[in-house]
């Protein structure tokens, strides 16, 4: 049996119906402890005070939209290669999900960035790159937008994708030039570092990173099946104009 | 001389199928007029075999750089001179002069004038003029004749002829009747694609969605 | 292929001021910005590089749409495809014409600009440099952006939102490297990103262009 079982959209539809309220009940379970945990049972730390524990919030959400291009970019390229639809709908669906996790870590970063750093905005090269990875998520959801062909727009799409990774990349590295640029001796907490971490933050944090993955997967699903329904519906339509 | 061999093609327009089963030889110093009601999927065929979309099922073959393909518009820039027009269309091509094309197809005195400023029936000429400068031995036509005067019709029918008679081979899409008389017609009617309940192809929009 | 580079720089020409409309709306830009920003030229030159390049960028945003939007209109991108050419090359060689007609300009002008944004004397070499180096980047994923939008009949903005994110990179080191030439600064790493990134882009991008265009011609 391969995997490539899965990409059959009767056989996805199927399967994913089977696991869509088992994964959704551990998503809020896994979700509900974790923040629960994090927000409420761990101790303040000494010099953050209690803004630092948007970072439950903040490194799974940053994490996954990270996580969520590269899995848009494999799946773009199992459609290029296999042909497979339901890969290339499944980047299709995935791609709004992944913008708001970018928006939701830009947020909650400029939430935490206040306080610390006495500014909403830093053009820190970590939220710079944040920024630019959001405006590709909505250049590619926009092109998905534009083009009528589903085919056509899974192509494209999956082209542009393949080209922003290589330059979303390339920009995270030009950003982080850019800024030692201009303030060498910067003395600003990059967010996200590890060493600060209270040792007690550590648990909730990894069920937070899990609860988010499992967020993901729930939505992704739901919003995959979506896409197949809608695309099942166009054909028939368009074969119904035909006869 | 076999120019063309086209086996049990299946085409698709927008990820649906509109032809299936079609196969179909043309041998050189032939022509084949491609007949059928709008829709039926004549000009997705036709850029099929110019290679600009990738059949569904079945197989093309013809020796390489035989074709020459002419679609609806006839690709002219209308701020360049007619003999420009042309001569950047051998020189893509690599053949030679272009003053018999422009003879042949009556547009020497036009050639200093701006394509812009041409009527629709001499731009349509200019269009067909192309095809005699891509020395390619087999044209493919879409509805070549539009917008010709009966004047042109006949003009262009000529040259289709001589095409022939020098070996070469002509397959076009095309309603009237262009004195072509030792042409074969083929009617796209019965390679209409079936729903795929009825044992028609199944198109990639049909992929196993059920 | 050189009949096709002729023939684009001819209908650039004849379009009515092909080489001129990019150097027109650059000097608009340079023209605006002092109203913006106050007139001292302390302020002026420290943010020039910024603006030329912020200029060249936009300059060559404005006539991307065009590149392959016309010959689509018009058919010949079809018989373009069918023609014994690669579609690499045609793509390539699109780029070319579009970087002749717009990015070689602003390479030209850029003193004249630079004298009108009071840059600093020791930046103009360095300007020019970077502008050389960089503006071949742009004009090559410009060509990619007009391949992904070419059968849109609004795909203006859309190419916009397409390819300005990929525009980062060389903006970056192509403003740091005049940034840190007219300070005396280490140049190096910014002139190898940038003619790297140059090279990169011009030796793969049309590749992609390419597989654009013949999926927006099936």
């Amino acid at each position: 049996m391969s995997i490539w079982e899965y990409a059959n959209p009767v056989k996805f539809m199927k399967t994913s119906s089977w696991a869509l309220p088992w994964v959704s009940v551990a998503t809020v379970i896994s979700l509900a402890v974790g923040l629960i945990w994090g927000f409420f049972f761990t101790t303040e730390a000494m010099n953050f005070g209690s803004t630092v524990k948007v970072l439950f919030v903040h490194v799974p959400s940053a994490m996954m939209a990270i996580n969520i291009w590269v899995m848009m970019l494999v799946t773009s390229l199992i459609w290029l290669i296999r042909r497979h639809h339901v890969s290339a709908l499944a980047a299709k669906a995935a791609a709004p999900i992944g913008a708001v996790m970018t928006i939701i870590a830009l947020v909650t970063g400029a939430v935490w960035g206040q306080p610390m750093w006495g500014t909403w905005w830093e053009w820190d090269p970590r939220l710079t790159s944040f920024l630019i990875l959001f405006l590709f998520y909505l250049g590619y959801m926009a092109l998905w937008g534009a083009i009528e062909n589903p085919d056509t727009a899974a192509d494209l799409t999956g082209v542009l994708c393949l080209v922003g990774s290589v330059f979303a990349l390339l920009s995270r590295y030009a950003v982080k030039f850019w800024n030692q640029g201009l303030h060498q001796d910067s003395t600003i907490l990059k967010v996200g570092e590890k060493d600060p971490l209270d040792p007690s933050y550590y648990i909730p944090l990894v069920i937070c990173i899990v609860g988010f993955v499992l967020l993901f997967v729930t939505l992704l699903l739901l919003r995959t099946r979506t896409e197949i329904r809608l695309r099942r519906l166009k054909a028939l339509e368009q074969r119904e104009r035909m006869a | 001389m076999e120019m063309l061999r086209v086996d049990n093609l299946a085409v698709t327009r927008g990820g649906l199928p509109v032809l299936e089963g079609l196969s179909f030889t043309l041998e050189a110093g032939h022509a084949l007029v491609l007949r059928g009601p709008n829709g039926i999927g004549k000009t997705t065929l036709l850029r099929t075999l110019a290679g600009l979309q990738p059949p569904l099922a079945g197989t093309i073959s013809m020796p390489p750089e035989t074709m020459a393909y002419a679609a609806h518009s006839d690709g002219l820039k209308s701020t360049l001179s007619v003999a420009e027009n042309l001569q950047f269309w051998a020189s893509v091509y690599g053949t030679g002069s272009i003053e018999p094309a422009l003879e042949r197809m009556n547009l020497r005195q036009l050639s200093e004038r701006a394509a812009m400023s041409l009527s629709a029936g001499q731009k349509r000429r200019l269009g067909l003029a192309r095809l005699l400068v891509t020395g390619r031995p087999v044209w493919v036509l879409d509805e070549p004749t539009v917008s010709l005067d009966a004047a042109s019709v006949v003009l262009f029918g000529e040259a289709v002829r001589a095409h022939l008679a020098a070996g070469g081979a002509a397959l076009m899409a095309t309603h009237i009747d262009l004195g072509l008389h030792e042409a074969r017609v083929l009617d796209l009617a019965p390679f209409k694609a079936r729903p795929p309940e009825e044992g028609g192809i199944k198109g990639s929009f049909d992929e196993a969605f059920a | 292929m050189i009949a096709l580079l002729l023939r684009d720089l001819r209908l650039a020409v004849r379009a009515g001021g092909g080489f001129g409309l990019g150097l027109a709306f650059f000097l608009i830009v340079v023209t605006l910005v002092p109203f913006g920003v106050g007139p001292e030229g302390q302020i002026l030159g420290r943010i020039a590089p910024g603006i030329l390049w912020l200029g060249a960028l936009l300059a060559c945003l404005l006539s991307l749409d065009r590149i392959f939007a016309l010959d689509f209109e018009d058919g010949s991108l079809d018989l373009l495809a069918t023609a014994p050419v690669p579609l690499e090359g045609v793509v390539t060689i699109k780029a070319l014409a579009h970087w002749i007609t717009t990015g070689l300009p602003l390479v030209v002008a850029a003193p004249v600009f630079g004298l009108l944004m009071h840059l600093e004397s020791t930046a103009y070499f360095w300007m020019i440099l970077a502008l050389a180096l960089g503006t071949p980047a742009l004009s090559v994923l410009g060509t990619f952006g007009a391949a992904l939008t070419v059968g849109l009949k609004r795909g203006g903005l859309l190419l916009s939102l397409l390819v300005l994110p990929l525009y980062v990179p060389t903006l970056i080191f192509g403003a740091e490297l005049v940034r840190r030439g007219a300070q005396n600064m280490d140049t190096n790493v910014p002139l190898l990103m940038l003619a790297g990134i140059t090279a990169a882009v011009i030796a793969v991008v049309p590749f992609a262009s390419a597989a654009a265009i013949r999926v927006n011609l099936r």
